[in-house]
C-alpha cells in the first residue's frame, strides 16, 4: 500500500489533545516534583553505602554542633549523633512507612470498594455504612484512638494511618465500579461464563486502576505527613528507631539553642511531601479527562475579538442592527472550528428576522456573537462587524456593552431550566435585570416585576414572583425569560430557539405570546430556529444558514413559494403539513460538514441532488437575485 | 425564609442520632479491644486475685461485652464518662474544661481558613492560568504539604523567640493575663498555623467550583441581562459555588479539630488534643475514650450545621 501513501498528501493531523504522559511532562511543576522525588529516592536507597557515621553513635563531647561543622554537615543532635546520617536513615523509615501505609490502605480500601460496588445490595449497604462511620470521626483523631489501643510504636502508627485512609479508596473505587457494573463488556464476560472473581480481576479492576492511582498519588503525601505527626507526638517511632517525625519531636525542646535539630527534619518532610503532591496533582490532571478537553477554562466576560473585528464602522449602517461579514471561530488546542463564516445581514426596526438551519449550522453562535456571549476560550471573533447605532459592538467599551445587553438588546435562551439561576427567586431575577439598567428601588422594581409576570400571562403573579425556577413548569419558566427580556423595553429581542426545550402543546402559546408582546412594544425580533413552519408563522424575512455560511436570505413568503437554494427547499420539505396527507416526512440525508475541515467549494455539495463538478471546484459566492433576495447556489438564477 | 426547610432540618437532626450512637459503638469497642486486664492495670502487679475479681465485678467487667456496652452507654447518657485514674477526677470535668480551649482554637482556625480559602479560590478562578493564579496555587500547595507541627515551631522561633512580638505558648499569660486581648495574643500563632494548613483544601475546592459554575448557562444569562462582571462573579457565581463549598467547610471542621492535636502540643495550648496525647502516653484510657467521643460528637454537630446552611442556600434540596 506504499504507493497510495505517496499519492495522498500527508497532512499531519495535529490533535488538540495530548496523552496522559505527555500532559504530565508538559506540566513543569509535576516534572519538577518527579525529579525531586527520584533524587530523594536515589539518595535514601544508596544511604547504606554512603560514607556516613552510624546514625545511632553518640558522642557527648560533640553535642549540638551547628550545621556545616567539620565532619558533620548538618551538625549533631543533643547526644552528639550525626544529623545528616540520622536524617537520611530517618527519611528511609518515613518513606517506607508512608508507602507501605498507602499500599495497605489502597488494597483494603479498593477491595471494599470493588465488593460493595460490584455486588451492591445488602453487602454494599453494610460495607458503606461502616465506611461512613469511619468518616464520621475527625481523621487524625481516629488514628490517635487506634494508636491508643495498639500502643505507641511505628508499626501501630502505620496501621492507624492506613485504616483512616481506607474510606477514601473505598468510596472512590465504589463510585466507579457502580457505573461499570452493568456495562456491556461486563455483561458479555458474565454471559461467557466467567465467575464473579474473574470478572472483578480481569474486567473491572483494570478500569478502576486510574482511580486507585489518582487516590494513591493524592493520599501518599498525607500519609507521610500523618505518620511523621504521630512520631512527633511520641506515638510513632520509638528510640532508638527514628523517623523524620521523631527526630523533629526530640529536637523541638532545643529550638532556642540548637534550632537545626528540629528545623532540618521538618524541612525534609516538607520537601518530600511537596514533591509528592506536585507529582500527584500532575498525575491527577493527566488522568482527569475533563482537563484534557480544555473544558475547564473559565469563559471571559465577553467574547475575545481580534483587532480586525474591533475596527470602527465605515459608511452608513443598514436598519436597526447590521452584521457585516462576521467570522467567529472556536480554537480548541491546535484545531480551528469555523463556526460562523462571514454572514452579512441586517434587521429593520419592528421586523422579525428568522435565522434557520440545522444544529451546528452556526445560527446560535452568530446570535451570541452579536453581544459577545460566545464562551471565550474557545470562541474568538476573528473579523467582521456587528453595527448598532453606528457603533461596532465588538469594539465598544465593556460598560457600553453591559448597558446594551439586556437593555436595548435582549436575549431569550433555549432551555429556561438551565438559563435561569436556580438559587434566586424569579422575582429577584427580574428585579436585578431592571435595576441593572434603570434607577429603581428594590420595592418599585418588585412591583414592576409582578406586572411583567402578569403581562406574560402567569397566573397569580404576586405569589409566583416569590418562587424559584425549579418550582415552575417549563412553559412558565420560559414566560419568565420572556418577561426578563421585555423588562427594559428592548429595541431588539434575540430569541435562540426559545421553544425547543418545551412541550409541543406549550410551544405555540409561547410563540404567540412572544410575537404579540414584541409587537406591542414595537421591538424587532431575531428568531433562531430549525423549524420552517415557525418561521412561516412569525417572521417577515428569513436567513438560511449552513455550515456557518448564509446560503439564502429573503422575504419569507417568496422563499416559501420559490426557494432558490436546494438546502432551503429541503428545510421547507421537512415541515409536516397537517392539511395534506403526506406519504412520509422527508429528511435531509447525510450530515453537515465538519467545521474544522470545510470543503473548498459549495459546503452543501455532498448532500445536494443537483451537484455538479463545478460546485466543488471553487467557493460559491452569495449572489443577489432581486433587491431583497440573495442565494449561494450556481443554479439559483435558473430556479427563479 | 423558606418554611419548607424545617421538616428537612428535623429529619437531619433525627439522622444525627444513629451517627452519634455509631460513634459510641466504635469508641467503646476500640477500647474494649485493648489487650490485658484493666483491673490488673489499675491495681498494679501486686494485686491479689481476690482484689482483681472484686474490682472486675465493681467495674462490671464480668458481664458480656454487649451488656458492658449498654451499661457504659447508660452512664455516658447520664454524663458519667468514668474517672481518670491518673488525675483521679471525673473524665467529664476534665474534658469539658479542656473542650472550650479546643473550640476556641479550632473555631478561630476554621473561620480564618474559610475566609482565606474562599478568597484565594475566587481570585484564582478569576485569574485562571494567570500569574496570580499560579502563585496562589503554589502557596496553597505549600500549605497542604507543610507539617503543621514544624510550621508551628518555625513561627515560634520567628515571632516569639527572635522578634518577641507574641507569646510562644499557653492560652493566657501566667502573670497579669486573663483578658480577651491576652487570649487573642496567645491565639494568633496557633490559630494561624492551623488555618494555613487547612486553607488549601477550601481554596482548591472554591477555585474548582467557581470555574465549574462560571461555565453554566445561567451565568451567560446574567451577562446577557447586562449585569456588571463584579455582580456576575460575586453574586451569581459565588452563591452557586458556595453550595458545594459549605459541606467542605464542614469536613474541614474535622481537620482542624484533629490538627489541633499537633498545634496544642507545639504551643502547649490547654485543649483536648494535648490532653489526649498525654492520656495516650500514660495509658489513661477512659480519658482518651471521653475525649475522642467529645471531639467526634463536635464534628458531627459541625457537619449538621454545614448541612443546614447548605439547605438555606439551595432551595432545590428540600423539594
Amino acid at each position: 500500500m506504499t504507493t497510495t501513501a505517496v499519492s495522498t498528501p500527508i497532512i499531519p493531523k495535529r490533535s488538540g489533545r495530548a496523552g496522559p504522559l505527555k500532559l504530565l511532562f508538559r506540566n513543569q511543576l509535576a516534572a519538577f516534583g518527579l525529579i525531586m522525588l527520584l533524587l530523594i529516592l536515589l539518595l535514601v536507597l544508596i544511604t547504606p553505602w554512603l560514607p556516613l557515621p552510624d546514625p545511632d553513635a553518640t558522642a557527648l563531647s560533640k553535642r549540638l554542633l551547628p550545621i556545616f561543622s567539620e565532619g558533620h554537615w548538618l551538625g549533631t543532635d543533643q547526644l552528639g549523633r550525626d544529623m545528616l546520617s540520622r536524617i537520611l536513615w530517618g527519611t528511609r523509615v518515613s518513606l517506607a512507612v508512608g508507602i507501605t501505609a498507602t499500599l495497605v490502605a489502597a488494597s483494603i480500601g479498593s477491595l471494599i470498594g470493588l465488593l460493595a460496588g460490584y455486588f451492591g445490595g445488602y453487602l454494599d449497604g453494610t460495607l458503606m455504612r461502616g465506611i461512613d462511620m469511619l468518616m464520621a470521626f475527625p481523621y487524625i483523631l481516629l488514628a490517635l484512638a487506634i494508636v491508643a489501643v495498639l500502643g505507641p510504636g511505628l508499626m501501630n502508627a502505620l496501621y492507624a494511618i492506613a485504616i483512616v485512609n481506607i474510606p477514601f479508596f473505598a468510596r472512590n473505587v465504589r463510585g466507579v465500579v457502580v457505573t461499570l457494573r452493568n456495562r456491556e463488556f461486563v455483561d458479555a464476560a458474565r454471559l461467557s461464563g466467567k465467575g464473579d472473581v474473574r470478572i472483578l480481576v480481569s474486567e473491572i479492576l483494570p478500569n478502576v486502576m486510574p482511580v486507585i492511582v489518582i487516590t494513591m498519588s493524592t493520599t501518599v503525601g498525607w500519609m507521610i505527613l500523618e505518620t511523621a505527626g504521630l512520631s512527633f507526638l511520641g506515638l510513632g517511632a520509638q528510640p532508638p528507631q527514628a523517623d523524620l517525625g521523631s527526630i523533629l519531636g526530640e529536637g523541638r525542646r532545643l529550638i532556642i539553642n540548637a534550632p537545626h535539630v528540629a528545623t532540618i527534619p521538618g524541612l525534609v518532610i516538607f520537601i518530600l511531601v511537596m514533591s509528592i503532591n506536585l507529582l500527584g496533582d500532575g498525575v491527577r490532571d493527566a488522568l482527569d479527562p475533563r482537563l484534557k478537553a480544555g473544558a475547564l477554562h473559565r469563559p471571559a466576560a465577553r467574547t475575545k475579538a481580534m483587532p480586525e473585528a474591533k475596527a470602527a464602522v465605515v459608511g452608513q449602517q443598514k436598519g436597526l442592527l447590521e452584521v457585516r461579514a462576521l467570522r467567529t471561530e472556536f480554537h480548541v488546542g491546535h484545531e480551528i472550528h469555523q463556526a460562523v463564516n462571514s454572514p452579512s445581514f441586517h434587521i429593520e426596526p419592528g421586523e422579525c428576522l428568522g435565522i434557520i438551519g440545522e444544529s451546528g449550522s452556526g445560527k446560535s453562535v452568530t446570535a451570541m456573537s452579536l453581544l459577545g456571549l460566545v464562551a471565550s476560550p474557545p470562541g474568538v471573533i476573528m473579523a467582521g462587524q456587528v453595527i448598532y447605532k453606528n457603533e461596532n459592538l465588538a469594539g465598544v467599551s465593556d460598560e457600553r456593552l453591559r448597558q446594551l445587553r439586556g437593555g436595548e438588546l435582549a436575549y431569550i435562551f433555549q432551555d429556561p431550566l438551565s438559563t435561569l439561576h436556580p438559587l434566586f427567586t424569579v422575582g429577584d431575577q427580574l428585579v436585578e435585570a431592571m435595576r441593572a439598567h434603570q434607577r429603581l428601588s428594590y420595592r418599585d422594581a418588585w412591583q414592576k416585576a409582578v406586572q411583567l409576570l402578569e403581562q406574560v400571562r402567569i397566573p397569580n403573579a404576586k405569589e409566583r414572583a416569590k418562587v424559584y425556577p425549579h418550582q415552575l413548569s417549563g412553559g412558565m419558566r420560559q414566560r419568565v425569560s420572556i418577561a426578563m427580556a421585555l423588562a427594559n423595553e428592548p429595541q431588539l429581542i434575540i430569541a435562540d430557539e426559545p421553544t425547543t426545550a418545551l412541550d409541543v402543546t406549550v410551544q405555540a402559546q409561547i410563540l404567540r405570546l412572544l410575537n404579540q408582546l414584541r409587537r406591542e412594544q414595537n421591538a424587532s425580533l431575531m428568531f433562531i430556529t430549525h423549524d420552517f413552519g415557525v418561521v412561516a408563522e412569525m417572521c417577515d424575512r428569513v436567513a438560511v444558514m449552513y455550515a456557518g455560511e448564509l446560503v439564502e436570505i429573503g422575504p419569507v413568503k417568496e422563499l416559501l413559494e420559490n426557494p432558490a437554494h436546494p438546502y432551503t427547499r429541503r428545510l421547507i420539505a421537512c415541515v409536516p403539513d397537517v392539511t395534506k396527507v403526506q406519504p412520509q416526512l422527508t429528511e435531509i440525508p447525510g450530515l453537515p460538514p465538519q467545521v474544522n475541515n470545510l470543503p473548498v467549494g459549495c459546503k452543501f455539495a455532498d448532500r445536494c441532488d443537483q451537484v455538479t463538478d463545478r460546485c466543488r471546484q471553487a467557493p460559491v459566492e452569495l449572489e443577489a437575485l432581486t433587491d431583497e433576495r440573495q442565494a449561494r447556489c450556481i443554479f439559483a438564477r435558473e430556479v427563479l | 425564609m423558606n418554611s419548607s426547610i424545617w421538616p428537612y432540618i428535623g429529619k437531619r437532626l433525627l439522622l444525627m442520632f444513629p451517627v452519634l450512637l455509631g460513634l459510641t459503638v466504635i469508641v467503646f469497642f476500640i477500647m474494649a479491644l485493648i489487650p490485658g486486664d484493666p483491673a490488673l492495670a489499675i491495681l498494679g502487679a501486686f494485686a491479689t486475685p481476690e482484689n482483681v475479681a472484686q474490682l472486675n465485678t465493681q467495674l462490671g467487667l464480668d458481664k458480656t461485652i454487649v451488656e458492658q456496652y449498654f451499661t457504659w452507654l447508660g452512664n455516658v447518657l447520664q454524663g458519667d464518662f468514668g474517672r481518670s485514674y491518673r488525675q483521679n477526677r471525673a473524665v467529664l470535668d476534665i474534658v469539658t474544661e479542656r473542650f472550650n480551649a479546643t473550640l476556641i482554637l479550632a473555631g478561630t482556625a476554621l473561620v480564618l481558613c474559610s475566609i482565606f480559602g474562599i478568597l484565594v479560590g475566587i481570585i484564582s478562578a478569576i485569574r485562571q492560568y494567570g500569574w496570580t493564579d499560579k502563585i496562589l496555587t503554589f502557596v496553597v500547595l505549600i500549605g497542604i504539604s507543610t507539617p503543621a507541627f514544624w510550621l508551628g515551631l518555625l513561627l515560634i522561633m520567628l515571632f516569639a523567640v527572635q522578634l518577641r512580638w507574641l507569646p510562644a505558648s499557653g492560652m493566657y499569660a501566667v502573670y497579669g493575663g486573663g483578658d480577651l486581648l491576652d487570649l487573642i495574643r496567645h491565639l494568633i500563632l496557633p490559630a494561624s498555623t492551623l488555618a494555613f494548613i487547612a486553607t488549601g483544601v477550601i481554596a482548591r475546592l472554591t477555585r474548582a467550583s467557581m470555574l465549574e459554575v462560571l461555565r453554566q448557562d445561567y451565568i451567560r444569562t446574567a451577562r446577557a441581562k447586562g449585569l456588571s462582571e463584579h455582580r456576575v462573579v460575586y453574586r451569581h457565581a459565588f452563591k452557586a459555588a458556595l453550595v458545594s463549598i459549605v459541606p467542605v467547610i464542614g469536613i474541614q471542621a474535622g481537620f482542624v479539630l484533629g490538627g489541633a492535636v499537633y498545634i496544642e502540643t507545639v504551643f502547649q495550648w490547654p485543649g483536648i488534643g494535648s490532653m489526649l496525647v498525654n492520656a495516650i502516653s500514660t495509658r489513661d484510657l477512659l480519658l482518651v475514650q471521653g475525649g475522642v467521643l467529645f471531639v467526634a460528637a463536635a464534628y458531627v454537630v459541625f457537619n449538621l450545621i454545614a448541612d443546614v446552611v447548605q439547605v438555606l442556600l439551595d432551595p432545590r434540596v428540600t423539594s
